[in-house]
């Protein structure tokens, strides 16, 4: 009886451990509370190039994460990009006048959406538009205009 | 000519029918696990000789990968500047796919070869026979309770090899190379995502602990009934296996992280 019972404890121990194992891939490595799904508000911005961004790009204001994007869409009209975001409802005081940017992290870092609240009383809500926005700034094209001016300047 | 047409359709044959084999006895051990729940000392035991076994080559190896990753990861990423990113690479590499392919392969070895000889000798020495003499069902007695053990454990093995691996990269990477421990968790946290790489991974190794343990079970139970004939079915099973889950693992990738 002693042998089944330490091979009951070593089959326990192996269960317990491997579970320990996914538990610790799921909350220390993988950050679980990002799957669990938080209250979110949708606001929409229109950009006129929306670059590298990608749906679940953050965004943030004043470097603080406070949702993601959750769709990036073409305008068939205007031709401009329209992102829809996901605030976290905890953040319910944006300013109507927000303004939204794309930014990169780091020189080739993921692009993420930048908020800068305005000075407004009236705040964003649920399906709320940010009027003004500023677009990504395309490497290719910044390089290219600056070999393009220097050429000129040369001339 | 016609030799070797004779030959090669003979060759088909008996792959088709040994296929067929393999189907009709994977259904028969399923259908074996309504009666083997009700009796979770037989699993327990099978647990013990599969998982409880495999538990320290597969933590040990773990560890050494995890330690390799994070010394060659930091050697590549520091010419781009982006030693910060040791710990996305370390994870991802570790959960998408070493984790589930190399214990698996580890599995097949340690378990899945002990599983074959086990059976293959049970068969030479007529202990399958006999139970049904007895009026046992050597598959519903024999074969399900080590089917289910290899099922369960494989994930189990599988998130235990990833886990320590990641802890021996944060070993070597923060340890003796200098990076940053919080770049390494938050970088780690911001890249891996639980469904997609987590989750995914976890579906390959219950897909691997599947084919390897049924592979072995039926390389055991189809064997030969002599030692040289349990010898063979022994080397089929590893070789079978690593074939089985290499080849399955690119088609599970493709399935699953293709749209990226």
């Amino acid at each position: 009886m002693q042998h089944t019972s330490t091979q009951d404890t070593l089959v326990g121990l192996f269960v317990a451990s491997g579970v320990v194992g996914l538990l610790f891939l799921a909350m220390q490595v993988s950050n679980l509370s990002s799957f669990v799904e938080e209250d979110t508000y949708t606001i929409t911005a229109r950009f006129e190039n929306s670059g590298g961004l990608k749906i679940k790009s953050p965004v943030s204001a004043a470097g603080v994460k406070i949702g993601k994007v959750s769709s990036i869409s073409l305008d068939p009209k205007t031709y401009e990009s329209v992102v829809q975001m996901s605030i976290y409802s905890k953040y319910d005081t944006l300013p109507e006048d927000t303004t939204a940017s794309i930014y990169t992290a780091g020189l080739l870092g993921e692009q993420y959406v930048n908020l800068d609240p305005g000075g407004s009383d009236e705040y964003l809500k649920m399906g709320g538009k940010i009027e003004i926005t500023q677009s990504a700034i395309i490497l290719e094209k910044a390089i290219g205009q600056f070999l393009f001016k220097s050429a000129e300047e040369k001339k | 000519m016609i030799r070797f047409l004779q030959h090669l359709g003979k060759n088909t044959r008996t792959s088709f029918t040994k296929l067929g084999r393999g189907t009709f006895f994977l259904l028969q051990a399923i259908s074996g696990v309504p009666s083997v729940l009700p009796r979770p000392r037989l699993l327990l035991n099978q647990m013990y000789s599969v998982g409880v076994l495999s538990f320290l080559i597969i933590t040990i190896s773990g560890l050494f990968v995890g330690m390799v990753l994070g010394l060659q990861g930091f050697y590549t990423l520091s010419d781009f500047g982006a030693e910060e990113s040791l710990g996305v690479m370390v994870a991802a590499s570790l959960v998408r796919e070493l984790g589930p392919v190399v214990s698996a392969l580890l599995f097949a070895g340690r378990a899945g070869s002990a599983l074959t000889a086990e059976i293959g000798l049970m068969k030479a020495t007529e202990q399958l026979s006999g139970m049904e003499m007895m009026a046992v069902d050597p598959i519903k007695r024999i074969i399900t309770p080590r089917f289910l053990a290899g099922l369960i454990s494989m994930p189990l093995l599988a998130a235990l090899f990833s886990a320590v691996g990641i802890i021996g990269g944060q070993i070597v990477g923060s340890g003796l190379l200098g990076v940053d421990e919080g770049a390494y968790w938050s970088q780690m946290q911001a890249g891996i995502d639980f469904h997609d790489d987590i989750i995914n991974g976890v579906i390959k190794s219950i897909v691997f602990g599947f084919v390897a343990s049924w592979i072995a079970l039926f390389e055991g139970y189809d064997a030969i009934p002599t030692s040289e004939g349990v010898s063979r079915a022994t080397t089929r099973t590893v070789v079978n296996s690593a074939f089985s889950i290499l080849g399955l693992d690119f088609i599970l990738t493709t399935l699953m992280f293709g749209d990226h």
